[in-house]
């Protein structure tokens, strides 16, 4: 589509027509474009590929495979039967119940699936059985081949002590510390010392940021070390303890790598994804703007050296931390398919997965180090069910009733295994989608994201756009300012949402009150010839209140063709826009400025919700008349849920604990009664 | 009467305060002279000549002030301390802007006795307002109860006035919407005043079935008043400051000695939970006055017009692509019919009716392609969907308007059965599920009926099958029609016998699934649920023509 290079009338025309027809959008097909690699159709890989996970990157896998000419069997959890991964593949083997430990970790039935479909290979997708050593054993065993690394290097990386060993004896910059049993407290202060401060204390056995703290003097090693080693005794079993040098203000940096089984590895430039909440990634982008081209290539044959150490093959992955100097030290080494690993295709033109296949089975890379490009910029954020208005984002779960992929924006990936109708359900990981812009330049991408996440349409769960939108926003992200501790630095009471400012806010105001007119007109516009003569009001100027929060704002508007003129506060919006009210989106130009808001609901009472900027505003558009009149309108006290318990769902009461008099005041249900949502069960004292 | 005793005492107050008000009023305008008109007993008495002198044109503008005034400022601003508004500012909210045309704006009360043939007691309007307008450029004629004025309790005049724009309204065929805002009768016109709410009684029955009759309460209905709103075919409410009640607490507590405030006897609440009194329920004036205009847009003006299209931008062909995973696997998982609804109708946009009573059953107006439609679902998520007296009551009274009215009938069904057990027997669930079963047979208007999943036993009959008329009954492949569940069944069939799990795998593979009715034609086809919409928007524009007459009769004899 090549909205970006018409004149500006034109593009005006095209922005409107792209939206009107609804149904368009929904068939949109992804296009395959950003690979620049081509498969060559005589190298014969495998027939059959089981795919042991499930989501959007089952998908990515299969699809893959479709386009390699391999057939694909999917596995599922009962309650993912119709699930998307399940429809795409050409066979789907139900393998449990949908706690995953029944199902996508349950070795004993994926093996049974392999043998009844006669997979010749497995791809493990990230996550659940994809480290799994014991995995790739059984695999082995039975002479399936596993695409993934070999056992060995599984092994060897999976452990943090050993892979830091390993590291260290192929050359790569570790953290300077100590591994290993810490038998009391002042060893501890001693190493400490030795290191110096700030250090991090942690049981070797602890995943990620789990149990891990940080100390700046001796009397908080003490503190850290009895932590730890309690818990690394009771959680894990396994005493040892991790101390090291704590890096301030990092920057979570890791090397994409790519080998074979022939001894070659190639280093894939990097992913940077210091954007983080709760040790977990929320925006990624490659390359990062933080490395010069030294540091890159020294940072990239590290990972190379480490990779062919434990004469790694296929695709995995080294992270870094990166401190303030550019000094870089060794992390770990994810021996798989990473989630963020898009960006790197975007960047580079290879299929990751592709290349998996073949290194699995037995093929050399196809490319030298020379051919791998760092062709523009790339940008991926995971779009989750949560709501980011609790610590930057708390599950969420729901049924996506409305679903929209902003895939008709050129040069946008959307990896995503849902779809409208899907169920967010409690078993699973609540990542909606990767959405990945690309472009020439950081900032082309970075526009082509805010694009692309004003047109995602997303409803029936809470979801973190509106966090997504500011980060990519922010201008200390904008200039590559950021760190691992970018979000409670920016945020520091919390996310709040996007802060108006007086222009935007008028904005909003009278996108809502175009809205609310356009639904207006619509009301009178009854079709067919009626006995009674319809005489709808002829109209062209209004005068409405437009309520935002306590805030209220007298505007007039006035429409000439299908330009509305707002004036509020001695100021005039001027929007542009033909809008068609069964849409979810409201493509508006605004003061010469093309905009794509949302509108979530809008109801009799004039209460209309915006996603405006990412953020969802909650509108009240009257008539002066109403607005007037509502100042006699009593206000009324939301009911004090203190002190009540109210039936959060219809079910059956099964039991009930208490009785009035012990610490609640009344008890309105017993058991085996059925009770409606929102009936009040006990009130307490 | 209670509440007539209520008003009797409030009104008094009204006039003394009206004396001091009226006095202001006219102090202001016309000096002097008719400042001692209120307070000379002589002029008093002889009202005629204390205006003679102005000429009749001054009159008509002096009446028409006083009519515009209602009770009075003061009285006004203790109707809007009541978080309540005037019977005129109502109007002019629930009408498009200078569309109201009043009538009767110069009558009075004709009463002489305790005192109410002087002046002070005279309200040029008495106390309703009424009049035609537009609704978003549609025909609707209107009255609105004027709680200023005597608090707006029913005299002759009053009664009379209501009666003339309903008349009206039956020859012209456009709907009537009643705001209602009345202490009771008017105790000093006695018999006159009760045979005024019998003649707007007699004239709701003319009108059901002719035209749309809605009534919005925005303050107490006591007593015999509470029969008109019960008459007409929508009770919207106020909550918190509207009341629906046949005796008021007091007397409840001197019969029964129970002890009830006016809230819970008959408030928004009790009516739209627990009594099915009212349709639904609004959070204030305003709420109610916009939902009612929003409502009215789904409403045909008469029995002799079509229901209406209007504009639609949802395109009537769009695929569902949601609903084929809608209905979850086991079938007795619940889901929410209103999720189908909404992804089916135009805009996501479902009216709902009684939304708090009877949820085992879910009614409301939606559109397809623009037409207004009625929706009826069995409800899943509440008590399985099954049909019981109060849903079976409430769903019966939708169809019946929706027959009356020329409004289609979309019907989506997932129905268990009837609910067992004694309350329901003792309650007439017989008599009572009849009525829905009668509705839905009698019905001529287009029907279309989708069993999204169970249909089970009578219940399956009930919900607008092929056997009733259906027009187009389509099965989605969840369907499972059948006389019962497959466990019943089986221990019916199978009765004593060994393995009773293979009885009912062999029963399910056997009956619960769409074959057994498609093969007999009694479901037309099986369709693919994300074509549900489309393939609903085509029907309608093909049964858009469907005449269907049912035998001459004075009338059925519905079970009631």
């Amino acid at each position: 589509m090549a909205a970006h290079s018409v004149p500006s009338t034109l593009k005006r025309l095209l922005f409107a027509v792209k939206y009107s027809p609804l149904q368009s959008r929904c068939c949109a097909v992804q296009r395959e474009a950003q690979y620049s690699t081509i498969s060559i159709p005589s190298e014969k890989t495998f027939d059959k590929i089981l795919i042991a996970n499930r989501g959007e990157i089952a998908c990515r896998v299969i699809k893959t495979c479709k386009k390699m000419g391999i057939q694909t069997v999917a596995v599922h959890s009962d309650v993912d039967s119709s699930a998307v991964h399940v429809k795409m593949a050409d066979e789907a083997v139900c393998v449990g119940s949908a706690p995953t430990s029944k199902s996508y970790l349950n070795m004993d039935a994926i093996m049974d699936a392999i043998r009844v479909t006669g997979a010749q290979a497995v791809h493990p997708g990230y996550g659940f059985l994809s480290e799994n050593k014991e995995f790739a054993k059984r695999l082995a065993a039975e002479g399936v081949a596993f695409i993934g690394p070999d056992t060995h290097a599984i092994q060897a990386m999976g452990d943090k002590i050993e892979s830091k060993l390993i590291a260290k004896a192929a050359k790569v910059n570790t953290i300077p510390g100590f591994d290993g049993v810490v038998k009391t407290a002042e060893e501890a202060v001693k190493i400490a010392q030795e290191i110096g401060y700030p250090v991090m204390i942690k049981a070797s056995a602890g995943g990620g940021g789990k149990g891990m703290r940080i100390a700046w003097n001796d009397e908080e090693t003490r503190e850290g070390f009895r932590f730890s080693s309690q818990e690394a005794a009771s959680s894990f079993g396994d005493d040892r303890l991790l101390i090291e040098k704590y890096i301030d203000n990092p920057r979570h940096i890791e090397i994409q790598v790519l080998a074979d089984k022939h001894g070659n590895a190639l280093w894939l430039n990097e992913r940077e994804c210091s954007i983080q909440r709760r040790n977990q990634k929320v925006v990624e982008e490659a390359p990062s703007t933080f490395l010069d081209p030294v540091t890159r290539r020294a940072m990239g044959e590290q990972a190379v050296q480490l990779a062919k150490a434990v004469q790694y093959s296929s695709a995995g992955t080294v992270e870094f931390l990166v401190d303030s100097k550019k000094n870089f030290y060794f992390l770990e080494m994810n021996t798989r398919l990473q989630v963020e690993h898009p960006i790197t295709e975007c960047i580079t033109g290879l299929d990751l997965v592709e290349q998996m296949i073949r290194v699995a089975k037995g093929y050399q890379l196809q490319h030298t180090q020379d051919d791998i490009p760092i062709n523009g910029w790339a940008i991926e954020c995971r779009v989750y069910a949560e709501d980011p208005y609790k610590s930057f984002g708390l599950p969420s779960i729901g049924r996506l009733s409305q679903y929209q992929e902003p895939l008709d924006l050129d040069k946008v990936r959307v990896d995503s295994g849902i779809q409208e109708g899907s169920d967010i359900s409690i078993y699973y990981d609540p990542m909606i989608s990767k959405l990945i812009t690309y472009g020439a330049t950081r900032a082309e991408a970075l526009g082509r994201m805010e694009d692309a996440l004003d047109n995602y349409v997303i409803r029936g769960v809470t979801h973190n756009i509106p966090l997504l939108r500011e980060i990519i926003t922010h201008p200390r992200f904008v200039s590559g300012h950021i760190s691992t501790n970018f979000l409670p630095e920016v945020y520091p009471d919390g996310f709040k949402g996007h802060q108006l400012e007086a222009d935007a806010k008028r904005e909003l105001l009278a996108s809502a009150a175009v809205l609310y007119i356009t639904a207006e007109l619509r009301s009178a516009k009854v079709l067919g010839t009626q006995r009674v003569a319809s005489t709808p009001v002829e109209c062209s100027h209004w005068e409405l209140c437009v309520e935002l929060g306590e805030e209220r704002q007298d505007v007039e508007i006035s429409k000439s063709g299908t330009v509305y003129t707002v004036e509020m506060d001695g100021a005039k919006v001027e929007v542009w826009g033909a809008l068609n009210l069964a849409s979810p989106l409201l493509p508006l130009t605004i003061n010469g400025t093309q905009r794509m808001l949302q509108c979530l609901s809008r109801d009799a009472a004039g209460v209309i919700v915006l996603q405006y900027l990412g953020t969802l505003f909650k509108v009240r558009v009257l008539s002066k008349l109403a607005a007037e009149l509502n100042s006699y309108m009593p206000e009324k006290v939301s009911e004090d849920t203190s002190s009540i318990l109210r039936s959060p769902m219809p079910g059956t009461v099964v039991a009930v604990s208490v009785k009035p008099g012990d610490t609640v005041k009344s008890v309105h249900c017993k058991p085996g009664e059925t009770v409606g949502e929102g009936d009040l069960l006990v009130e307490l004292e | 009467m209670m509440a007539a005793i209520s008003v009797a005492r409030s009104s008094c107050g009204l006039i003394n305060g009206l004396k001091v008000s009226l006095r202001s009023v006219t102090r202001v305008k016309y000096g002097a002279v008719s400042a001692t008109v209120p307070q000379t007993s002589l002029h008093r008495s002889c009202r005629w000549y204390s205006v003679s002198h102005l000429s009749v044109k001054e009159r008509i503008d002096q009446k028409r002030q006083a009519a515009l005034q209602g009770g009075g400022q003061q009285r006004i601003e203790a109707q809007h301390k009541r978080g309540k508004l005037t019977a005129r500012e109502r109007v002019q909210l629930l009408l498009d802007p200078e569309s109201f045309v009043e009538t009767d704006m110069f009558v009075e009360h004709r009463c002489a006795d305790f005192g109410m043939e002087q002046d002070r007691n005279k309200f040029p309007g008495d106390s309703v307002v009424t009049g035609r307008g537009r609704i978003n450029g549609r025909l609707v004629y209107v009255f609105s109860q004027d709680f200023t004025v005597f608090g707006g309790s029913l005299s002759g005049a009053h009664a009379q006035k209501i009666c003339k724009i309903m008349d009206q309204a039956m020859t012209v065929g456009a709907p009537v919407i009643g705001l209602n805002d009345s202490g009771g009768a008017r105790i000093q016109e006695g018999v006159e005043s009760l045979a005024g709410y019998a003649d707007i009684f007699l004239r709701n029955v003319m009108a059901s079935g002719v035209i749309p009759q809605i009534s919005l309460i925005m303050g107490p209905c006591a007593g015999g008043a509470v029969y008109s709103p019960a008459l007409t075919d929508f009770t919207f409410m106020v909550k918190d400051t509207s009341y629906l009640f046949i005796t008021g607490p007091d007397v409840v507590k001197s019969v029964t000695n129970e002890d009830v405030t006016q809230e819970e006897l008959g408030g928004a609440k009790t009516h739209t939970t627990v009594s099915g009194v009212a349709h639904r329920a609004f959070e204030n004036d305003i709420e109610a006055l916009l939902n009612l205009r929003e409502f009215f847009n789904f409403l045909p003006l008469s029995n002799q017009d079509p229901a209406p299209i209007r504009e639609s931008h949802d395109s009537s062909d769009r695929l569902v692509p949601s609903l084929d995973s809608i209905v979850p696997l086991e079938s007795t998982k619940a889901y929410d019919m209103l999720d189908i609804i909404h992804a089916i109708v135009d805009e996501r946009d479902f009216f709902e009716i009684m939304p708090n009573y009877a949820k085992n059953i879910v009614v409301g107006f939606a559109r397809m392609n623009g037409r207004t439609v009625g929706i009826v679902g069995n409800q899943p998520k509440v008590a399985s969907g099954c049909l019981d007296i109060n849903s079976s009551v409430k769903g019966a009274r939708f169809v019946r308007f929706c027959d009356a009215f020329n409004i289609p009938i979309i019907t989506f069904v997932d129905v268990p059965g009837f609910l067992p057990g004694t309350a329901q027997e003792y309650g007439g669930i017989i008599r009572h599920g009849a009525k829905l079963l009668f509705a839905f047979a009698e019905a001529t208007v287009p029907k279309i009926t989708i069993i999204t999943r169970k249909a089970y036993g009578g219940a399956y009959d009930v919900m607008s099958s092929k056997h009733l008329r259906g027009d187009v009954n389509y099965a989605w492949p969840t369907a499972e029609v059948a006389v019962m569940g497959a466990k019943g069944a089986v221990q019916i069939i199978f009765r004593g016998k060994e393995n009773q799990a293979e009885a009912e795998a062999e029963y399910v593979e056997k009956f619960a699934n769409p074959f057994p009715a498609a093969v007999r034609g009694f479901v037309d086809d099986i369709i693919e649920p994300a074509t549900t919409r489309k393939k609903i928007c085509q029907d309608l524009e093909m049964l858009a023509s469907k005449k269907q007459v049912n035998p001459w009769k004075k009338h059925a004899n519905i079970p009631l």
